[in-house]
């Protein structure tokens, strides 16, 4: 019998990754989605919020991809203009929360003790309000808009990571390479930098992508029930609050929007469950 | 027993207090009067002076939060600024829509989620399993917004089978609750599987089965028995997350619940509304939450002991 060639972390996961390839395809089109919403000027055949009192209502037509909006506006181009706004709520507020809570949650692990209670009882008033309602109270405090959605959806992302972090430590921690290590006198800095977080980061990974489908849904929801992107925006849940007053006139105004959102928060999560197979992690 | 479940209920009591003290300090984190705030946007002098009174703005500030949370504790929320009633009775009236929508949409997802869950376990790495797993992030993806809008657009605005929203008999129940229950059903189906996936590999199924069980018995009394377990602690955790999208769902169908209320009420600024609906409903999510870690330690031995 042979042994299993040694490859490095990175080869090992790269080998495992490739052949999921619906995983492989969700991370195409997530590149794809990301390339329309940071070049829309250049993409989208039309001016946003250009209204054009010709074309009110129209179905989608060679002119009008997506059809127009009660304004005439280009459905497709406020689509893809309305990304960069779904895609900023989601890679912002999900990289915030995921970096401030694997520092809590790598310092709580590490360090035990009192610091550790003090972290988790944070983590426990966070975790008493279901997600949606801490950003809405979020939100209702700081006044309805984009940016205070990315606080409000970073704050309760915070808990998950700290929590999940944690758990890497304490496992860590009792290893015996980290034990070695300390006990060679590597200070302390460096070990949890270079000895617990590279072990604890494929859980941070595969958690990030499937928070950041998450958070988009949690942002389209807030715009929708009007405390998000605030009219004109074409944030995608804002366009199918507009389009709810058309429904069975022009139904094309609550099919696409909706379309992206699905679509886009789809391929984070099966892109999260790649992750999560080629990474050998468990999650639930 | 009675000791796991003294020391679950002291520890809950911290993050109630936690949460009092937010949702208290939510009017005095904002930008301006206080006391204006609460009176509303268009409250006279008068009015407001009397709410800065109730208040008791001019006391220490340790003082006030006695008050606030005295006041709490029998049921006093304030008067609402948008339409002058108590807040108590404002709530009181949206407690029960919210409460039978929560509960049919957990119907659907326990019914679909355990089922699916199951079935697609049993057939495990054929493409029943496939479909169900792929159908399953599908749903967890889904827009509970947008399923609603389409729902309604299908079913009332082109069959005309279903009225579009408000609460009015069982038939207008179907649609929000349905839509409400299928992210949940989603999340309750994988974790099934999987449960059922580990349960499959233990001793006691295996001994079933060589012992010439009907597969169908094999299943259903040795499996889906063990799997459950863990299934009914998720399920019970899964009502924050109903709470939550409740808020959203009720606002598609025009339902008159808690969480219409609170969207309404942030729209307007009704601030005294918005605080008690708040501390109910993160209390609410405690307490569940709280039984839920009970039920587990009834059901399962080993974490009673180790706590």
């Amino acid at each position: 019998m042979t042994a299993a060639p040694l490859r490095s972390p990175a080869r090992e996961f790269w080998r495992r990754f490739r052949r999921r390839h619906t995983a492989l395809l969700a991370a195409a089109i997530i590149a794809l989605v990301i390339l329309l919403a940071l070049f829309a000027p250049f993409i989208a055949p039309y001016d946003p919020t250009a209204a054009d009192y010709d074309a009110l209502l129209q179905g989608p037509t060679l002119a009008h991809l997506a059809g127009t909006d009660s304004y005439g506006r280009d459905i497709l181009s406020r689509i893809i203009w309305g990304g960069r706004i779904s895609l900023a709520v989601g890679l912002i507020s999900a990289l915030a929360g995921g970096i401030v809570g694997t520092i809590m949650g790598l310092v709580s692990g590490w360090s035990g003790g009192w610091v550790d209670a003090l972290l988790m009882r944070i983590c426990d008033v966070l975790f008493a309000f279901p997600g949606l309602l801490l950003a809405i109270a979020v939100v209702a405090l700081l006044g309805p808009g984009v940016e205070n959605v990315i606080w409000a959806v970073a704050i309760f992302s915070v808990p998950v990571f700290a929590r999940l972090t944690r758990g890497s430590t304490l496992a860590l921690k009792q290893t015996q390479y980290v034990q070695a290590a300390r006990a060679i006198g590597v200070s302390r800095h460096k070990l949890i930098l270079h000895h617990i977080l590279p072990g604890a980061l494929p859980a941070v990974i595969v958690y990030m992508s499937l928070r950041i489908g998450s958070a988009i849904l949690v942002g389209a929801a807030l715009s929708f029930i009007g405390l998000g992107a605030q009219p004109p925006s074409s944030e995608w849940g804002a366009m199918l609050a507009d389009g709810r007053s058309y429904l069975g006139v022009a139904d094309h105004l609550t099919i696409f929007p909706g379309l992206a959102i699905f679509i886009v928060v789809l391929c984070f999560n099966v892109l999260g469950d790649g992750l999560r197979d080629a990474l050998n992690q468990k999650l639930q | 027993m009675l000791t796991f479940v003294l020391r679950r209920l002291l520890g809950a009591l911290p993050v109630l207090l936690a949460v009092s003290l937010f949702v208290f300090g939510f009017v005095r984190l904002l930008p301006g009067d206080p006391a204006r705030l609460v009176a509303g946007a268009d409250a006279t002098e008068q009015e407001v002076a009397s709410a800065r009174e109730v208040l008791g703005l001019d006391r220490p500030i340790w003082e006030q939060y006695l008050r606030y949370a005295g006041a709490t504790v029998r049921g006093d929320f304030g008067i609402s600024s948008r339409t002058r009633e108590p807040v108590f009775e404002v709530i009181a009236v949206r407690f029960w829509p919210t409460f039978w929508l929560t509960l049919a949409a957990m119907g659907w997802a326990t019914l679909i989620g355990t089922a699916i869950g199951v079935w697609a376990g049993a057939k495990r790495g054929r493409w029943q399993d496939q479909a169900v797993m792929l159908a399953a992030i599908g749903g967890l993806s889904f827009p509970g917004f947008w399923l609603g809008l389409l729902l309604i657009n299908l079913f009332s605005v082109h069959l005309g089978w279903l009225p579009t929203g408000g609460f009015d008999g069982w038939s207008s129940l179907i649609m929000p609750s349905f839509t409400l229950g299928l992210g949940v059903a989603a999340i309750l189906a994988r974790f099934t599987r999987s449960a059922f996936v580990d349960v499959s590999g233990e001793d006691f199924v295996r001994t079933a089965r060589s012992k010439g069980l009907r597969e169908r018995r094999v299943i259903w009394r040795h499996a889906v028995r063990n799997a459950l377990i863990p299934v009914v602690t998720l399920t019970g955790l899964e009502f924050g997350t109903l709470l939550g999208g409740a808020i959203v769902v009720e606002t598609v169908f025009a339902w008159p619940g808690l969480g219409r209320l609170l969207v309404d009420s942030i729209a307007f600024r009704d601030y005294p509304v918005i605080q008690a609906l708040i501390l109910l409903l993160s209390a609410e999510f405690v307490l569940i939450n709280l039984v839920v870690d009970v039920l587990y330690g009834v059901l399962n031995p080993a974490i009673r002991l180790r706590s």
